[in-house]
């Protein structure tokens, strides 16, 4: 089942991207990108309101007929975008949370890592592992 | 057997040699002939004395098994090769045995000459290869690997520069057992000391964390691509807090040390580096430093004793300063250079960047809550600096314009008391309504009016003679003069710069007071000039006085003629 997770710096170029299969991959980056006009737009919405944590969560951003766009920013704008086979009807919000939230664990990890300069491409291998076993887990 | 596995022939031991020399003994201690014919008879091991040896035999893939034996024996070796091959001749104080051990290159096909202990392991393991089959093999009480005892070998042949291998191998194992260097990934207590002594140069507080900016630097010294050190940083960071503790750095720095040997990082932190694992063991080295029975040799009780004073040093300094560290680092290099340990040696480099870098770094350090007082370092910096400025000021002041224009000033006033005491008498002679007139001039020739007076007494001949006198010494007595005022001008002026300008306005005749000769040269001059007008001021009014005497002259003349004239009538 495809699904693709992609993770976007806070000036909107992509730190992480991950998609499985790998074919069709042009075709998620493209529904990436237009999820991510979807967060700014969430995002510009929010305004001057002190950003909570369940506002962390952006949910549902863009529904297409083959795919489902779940978007999650940090409190540093980092993007997370996730991008789900809509025919995985049995993802529920829940875990979508949930793996938002895992994401978010896996990068502040990350960023602990004095080597890690923020902006960087990920290439940490612990959280390609956490994404390939999170994909797994989806799929 | 030398002679028949051919050793002799080619001068040294090399891996077929050794295999042979050692399936030689192996028929020898079972009793056959010392023969090549009989080595291919199925022998058991031949038994070592010296080394309490054994084999716990992981067969992995053959060149792996080789490759990982002769990378785990030449773990500390190679740290030792590659620091020299860094360094040059560091590695001089070494013993004699350790040449052998270092000049090969790292990699396993090609070693030349080994000590017996050290490359029986090997051999073994070379054996082991080409046999493919189990052997038995005499187990000591510990279940040690053969390349281990032969690390150990090597290892102790590294740490002592005496050649007393196979006592301290022996004392090793009694003493380490559960440290065994069969795994890459197993820190041995050399490398344990060593992590901790570089702990402590970044961090003097054992149980404190280092911050992940001071670990960065320290860890990109080692001049290891920066994904690797991020994937070791992963690796060895557990608790993924951004800083390392004592086991997580110890952790770190093994990971550096293999992937350096050449060794790949693994995907996970192996069990034997994990904090809890370390951490359970490094209670062990210090309980074994604090027995100095077990520790007789002069290397580890000089380490001992130095861990001991080391920790003495860090408990007794809460507060940690910079200067504390830095004497900790010196402390390290000092010992060091004593000591002369590979450990020690290898990472003198280090130890001098992480000195300097521990230094620079305590002062770069951010705001961390276990971080050093690392403004201490700028502070002391910015005292010794500041001791300097005042110093220099004082001392021209003193050297020059007051102290040589004191002197200056009592000789030319004692001269110029003398020149007045002698021109003082002359001028009473000399005509009362004189000094009426001279005082109309200025003030400041005071000094020439004796001069003055004394022209119109005496003769025009005394004119030039006092008109050198004149120039000499009002020239000086006007110095005097100049400095006099000028000192009472600038009494808390020193510089005397600041006398040539204060001085100049007072008066066209005050010469400003240089400290220089040249300057005294252009004083002089400028003083000569002025008197020349003085001079010449004083002639035109001479001049103009004598005129004056003249016609008064005429005058008392015509009286005295009509006194003359009005007399006759009473001489009848």
């Amino acid at each position: 089942v495809p699904g693709s997770v992609v993770c976007c710096s806070s000036q909107n170029y992509p730190l992480y991207i991950r998609s499985v299969p790998t074919e069709n991959e042009l075709k998620f980056h493209y529904t990436v990108h237009t999820s991510l006009d979807v967060v700014d737009e969430k995002i510009s919405a929010m305004g001057k309101a002190l950003v909570d944590q369940r506002e962390l969560y952006l949910g549902l951003l863009y529904p297409t007929e083959d795919y489902k766009g779940y978007g999650y920013v940090t409190n540093s704008k980092v993007k997370f975008v996730m991008v789900v086979d809509s025919s995985n009807t049995a993802l529920r919000d829940n875990e979508i949370r949930s793996m938002f939230r895992k994401l978010h664990n896996s990068y502040t990890d990350i960023m602990c890592n004095p080597f890690y300069n923020p902006g960087d491409r990920i290439h940490s291998r612990a959280f390609d592992n956490m994404v390939n076993s999170m994909m797994m887990q989806v799929n | 057997i030398t002679e028949v596995c051919g050793a002799k022939r080619m001068g040294y031991f090399g891996p077929a040699q050794f295999y042979i020399a050692l399936k030689l003994i192996a028929a020898a201690q079972s009793g056959f002939p010392v023969r090549i014919e009989s080595i291919k008879n199925e022998l058991p091991l031949p038994r070592f004395m010296a080394l309490k040896n054994d084999t716990e035999v992981r067969y992995g893939t053959p060149a792996e098994l080789h490759g990982v034996k002769f990378q785990v024996t030449h773990t500390t070796l190679e740290k030792n090769s590659y620091k020299r091959t860094d360094e040059g001749d560091k590695q001089e104080p070494k013993s004699p045995p350790m040449s052998p051990i270092c000049s090969p290159p790292a990699s396993p096909s090609t070693y030349q000459r080994i000590p017996l202990s050290y490359g029986y392991g090997k051999a073994r393991s070379g054996l082991e290869q080409q046999h493919g089959a189990p052997y038995e093999v005499r187990h000591s009480t510990h279940q040690q690997d053969g390349p281990s005892s032969g690390n150990y070998g090597a290892k102790s042949s590294l740490t002592c520069s005496t050649p007393n291998r196979s006592l301290s191998v022996e004392r090793e194992q009694q003493d380490s057992s559960t440290h065994y260097s069969d795994d890459p990934w197993r820190i041995t207590e050399e490398q344990r000391d060593y992590y901790i002594n570089q702990f402590r140069s970044l961090q003097p507080d054992l149980n404190a964390f280092i911050s992940g900016s001071v670990a960065k630097n320290f860890f990109t010294k080692s001049k290891l691509p920066i994904p690797e050190l991020s994937h070791i940083w992963e690796l060895s960071d557990v608790d993924c807090d951004g800083a390392l503790t004592l086991p997580e750095f110890c952790a770190a720095f093994h990971l550096v040390v293999a992937r350096k040997n050449g060794y790949q990082l693994p995907e996970t932190l192996p069990e034997t580096l994990l904090p809890e694992y370390l951490q359970a063991a490094s209670l062990k080295p210090i309980r074994d430093c604090a027995l100095f029975d077990s520790y007789p040799e002069p290397l580890p009780g000089s380490q001992q004793t130095r861990d001991f004073s080391r920790t003495e040093k860090s408990s007794a300094e809460e507060v940690t300063d910079n200067s504390a560290l830095l004497q900790d680092g010196k402390k390290d290099d000092r010992q060091a250079l004593k000591v002369s340990t590979t450990l020690k040696t290898i990472p003198k480099e280090f130890q001098h960047l992480t000195v300097k870098t521990a230094a620079q770094e305590s002062n770069a350090l951010k705001a961390r809550p276990r971080s050093r007082s690392y403004s201490s370092t700028s502070i002391e910096d910015a005292m010794k600096k500041g001791e300097e400025p005042p110093t220099p000021p004082p001392r021209p002041q003193k050297s020059h314009s007051r102290a040589s224009s004191l002197d200056l000033n009592k000789i030319f006033q004692q001269n110029a008391q003398a020149v007045r005491s002698g021109w003082l008498p002359p001028p009473p002679p000399a005509l009362p309504p004189r000094p009426s007139v001279s005082q109309t001039e200025q003030s400041s020739e005071v000094d020439l009016h004796p001069q003055m007076n004394r022209l119109p007494s005496q003769a025009e001949e005394n004119s030039s003679k006092k008109e050198v006198v004149l120039a000499q010494p009002p020239s000086k007595p006007a110095r005097r003069k100049l400095r006099t005022e000028a000192q009472g001008l600038e009494t808390p002026e020193l510089s005397p710069t600041i006398n040539v300008t204060s001085s100049f306005p007072a008066s066209k005749a005050h010469l400003p007071v240089q400290k220089q000769s040249s300057k005294q040269k252009r004083a002089i001059q400028t003083a000569i000039r002025k008197n020349k007008e003085a001079n010449a001021v004083l002639a035109r009014l001479n001049s103009e006085l004598q005129q004056q005497l003249k016609e008064v002259h005429k005058e008392r003349i015509a009286l005295e003629t009509q006194l003359e004239q009005l007399r006759p009538v009473t001489v009848l």
